[in-house]
């Protein structure tokens, strides 16, 4: 396209390979730091990453799945459906590790299932996943009654609290999780197809790659990790409630989003995404600490996204007058 | 024409086995409580329809008639005015519309990701304006407007009547509505014939936050009552009436009187589990698989068409 920058053209380039969303980060770390005071204190910073473990476990699925062109909005009835299922089976006094694993199995079936309309049916992905969405809340709400349930025993919640070398359990598992998910994107076939998936399907097919086994996957993925957040969610509210997680699947589309993953082009950055999970992390936890209350906040991310597409297509556009 | 028969058989077919097994269903008051709900659902549901017969989507039509009856509810509290509080309602609901259909030809966001930021948005700020307040109490005046009568039919079955044949004579015979059709069926096309795209977007989402607003108004009307989740459930039932109603979610395929069958469909459905005691928990479910079919059957369609040509 364009010869590689020389010189001093090197820092502007490299400035510009920044997705918006940092700046962003830094803009909101700054001011919350001047006018919130108790933000950046060490256990508030800590604070910050526990609270984000959740929306990271979806937002990095979510990623994979918008890079495909596609979305999946049930991601948070289903967690919220999981984390009922985990609850209840702790309540009846199963292990931990049956209860997990259930949990996991029943966002995996959402999963494949989202993945078969989608793939399978052709069915438009936001469509498919609004009515699985509607499904796995209704079923939630079914299997409870409407009701929280409480008193699921104390392994868990020690778990939660649990610290693995001196970082809470939570943040644990969702830097594992990043770490997986970014070595198989960048170092895996699997990743090399999800990536072909989104601009080029057809090549993959002509090369004889199973594209739609693949494609189904990555929804299949999207449903197992909502079980596996589900993990951190009850853990996190010593509880389980049928609409515990009603609408996280907005959070982690726009830390997607904000991240710099376009639903158009099937171009996508996990590392983005951690970024952009952090954003509205800070967000939250800086409304928090500015006493804004939490109804608001969600109104907060909602104007963060235009702010953050805005900051890219200023940043597109400057990269296109620099290609020409 | 011929598959909104179709759809009429099915909703023939929901009516004669409810009339069997329960013995309230055949009953007037029964009938026109159905017809009542499914205005409600229509008039949400028609905004809605113009969207997606442009080949896009409003999936903020539900937080958008939260929202907008709260305000509407505030305003006419304080002010004591029925004008100053539908003006409210109205002119929130246009509003959020104008957004979102700049965000969709001015930011050129995909319109479903657009609206569903605006539908948190809206709920976000909702439950912030209303703090956990109820409001209810409303002049009788203004409460005949949502479970008032006239000459024995409930009075939204005359609003959604009235927006329905103005609705009809609107896409079909002006050339606004031709335009709609035409954008839907190809974008590019449309442009080059000369349609102006961007305006004509824009002014379909005005309309589907203003139906959100009217909608709003009739519903607060009806309940008595503003909370912040007055929107919460609504926006699947809209979707799910529209596309059983035959819209093509690929746009440019579809009508408002579609829209009115699948409305009624799925009042009936709903109505039929509460005659049969099934407990309302299951209603997100049963919508669920029903949106899921009717976008099934709405793709199986297009491929068989386009498998003719």
């Amino acid at each position: 396209m364009n010869s590689p920058p020389e010189g001093g053209h090197y820092v502007r380039a490299y400035l510009r390979a920044v997705p918006g969303a940092a700046y962003l980060l830094a803009i909101l770390v700054v001011v919350f730091a001047i006018f919130g005071s108790g933000f950046a204190t060490s256990a508030n910073i800590l604070n910050i990453g526990v609270q984000s473990s959740v929306l990271l476990l979806l937002a990095l699925p979510m990623t994979l799945i918008i890079m495909t062109e596609g979305l999946d909005l049930s991601m948070g009835a289903v967690l919220s459906l999981a984390g009922v299922v985990l609850a209840d089976l702790l309540m009846n006094g199963r292990g931990l590790q049956t209860a997990l694993a259930a949990a996991i199995v029943v966002g995996l079936a959402f999963g494949i299932v989202n993945g078969i309309l989608v793939v399978a049916l052709g069915l438009p992905p936001f469509v498919a996943t609004l009515g699985t969405l509607g499904i796995a809340q209704g079923l939630a709400l079914v299997i409870t009654g409407g009701q929280s349930l409480v008193g699921i025993g104390d392994t868990l919640p020690a778990l939660y609290e649990s610290r693995l070398v001196g970082l809470p359990f939570s943040v644990v598992i969702a830097l594992a999780a990043f770490v997986v998910f970014r070595v198989s994107l960048a170092k895996t076939r699997f990743g090399a197809y999800v990536i072909a998936l989104g601009g080029n399907r057809e090549s993959l097919v002509l090369a004889g790659v199973r594209a739609n086994l693949y494609h189904v996957s990555v929804y299949a993925i999207g449903g197992a990790m909502a079980g596996l957040a589900a993990l951190l969610l009850t853990g996190r509210m010593s509880a389980g409630h049928p609409t515990a997680a009603i609408g996280m699947e907005f959070d982690a589309i726009a830390a997607v989003i904000i991240g710099g993953t376009s639903f158009l082009r099937g171009k996508g950055s996990l590392g983005g995404t951690l970024v952009g999970v952090l954003t509205i992390g800070v967000l939250k936890n800086g409304l928090n600490v500015l006493e804004i209350s939490s109804s608001l906040q969600v109104a907060g991310i909602g104007v963060l996204v235009i702010v953050a597409l805005v900051i890219d297509s200023m940043l597109q556009a400057g990269r296109r007058r620099s290609a020409a | 024409m011929k598959s909104v028969g179709y759809r009429l058989i099915a909703v023939a077919s929901i009516a004669i086995v409810l009339t069997a097994s329960t013995d309230v269903f055949l009953t007037s008051a029964n009938i026109l409580n159905v017809l009542r709900q499914a205005s409600l659902t229509f008039l949400i549901a028609s905004g809605l329809t113009l969207t997606i017969l442009t080949a896009g989507l409003d999936l903020s039509v539900g937080a958008n008639v939260g929202l907008s009856a709260c305000l509407a509810a505030t305003v006419m509290k304080s002010t004591d005015s029925i004008a100053l509080g539908v003006a409210a309602g109205l002119g929130f609901g246009a509003m959020v519309g104008v957004l979102n259909g700049l965000m969709i030809t001015l930011l050129k966001l995909p319109p479903f990701i657009a609206t569903y930021g605006m539908l948190w948005t809206l709920n976000g700020l909702t439950y912030w304006f209303m703090g956990g307040e109820t409001i209810h109490g409303f002049s009788p005046g203004f409460r005949q407007l949502g479970s008032g009568y006239w000459l024995g039919v409930p009075v939204p079955i005359y609003v959604m009547t009235a927006f329905l044949f103005a609705g009809g004579i609107f896409t079909r015979y002006t050339t606004f509505g031709r335009e709609v059709y035409a954008i839907g069926a190809n974008r590019e096309a449309a442009r080059l014939s000369g349609v102006p795209v961007r305006a004509r977007l824009n002014l379909v989402y005005i309309l589907s936050g203003a139906m959100a607003g009217l909608a709003a108004i009739v519903y607060l009307a009806r309940l008595n009552s503003a909370e912040a989740d007055i929107g919460e459930a609504l926006t699947l039932p809209a979707i799910a009436a529209v596309l059983i109603g035959g819209t093509s979610l690929f746009g440019g395929a579809g009508t408002l009187f579609g829209t009115l069958v699948g409305a009624v469909t799925l009042t009936l459905v709903v109505n039929g589990m509460n005659l049969l005691a099934v407990d309302a928990n299951w209603q997100p479910l049963v919508t669920g698989v029903i949106v899921i079919l009717a976008v099934w059957i709405d793709v199986v369609t297009r491929q068989r068409a386009e498998a003719k040509v």
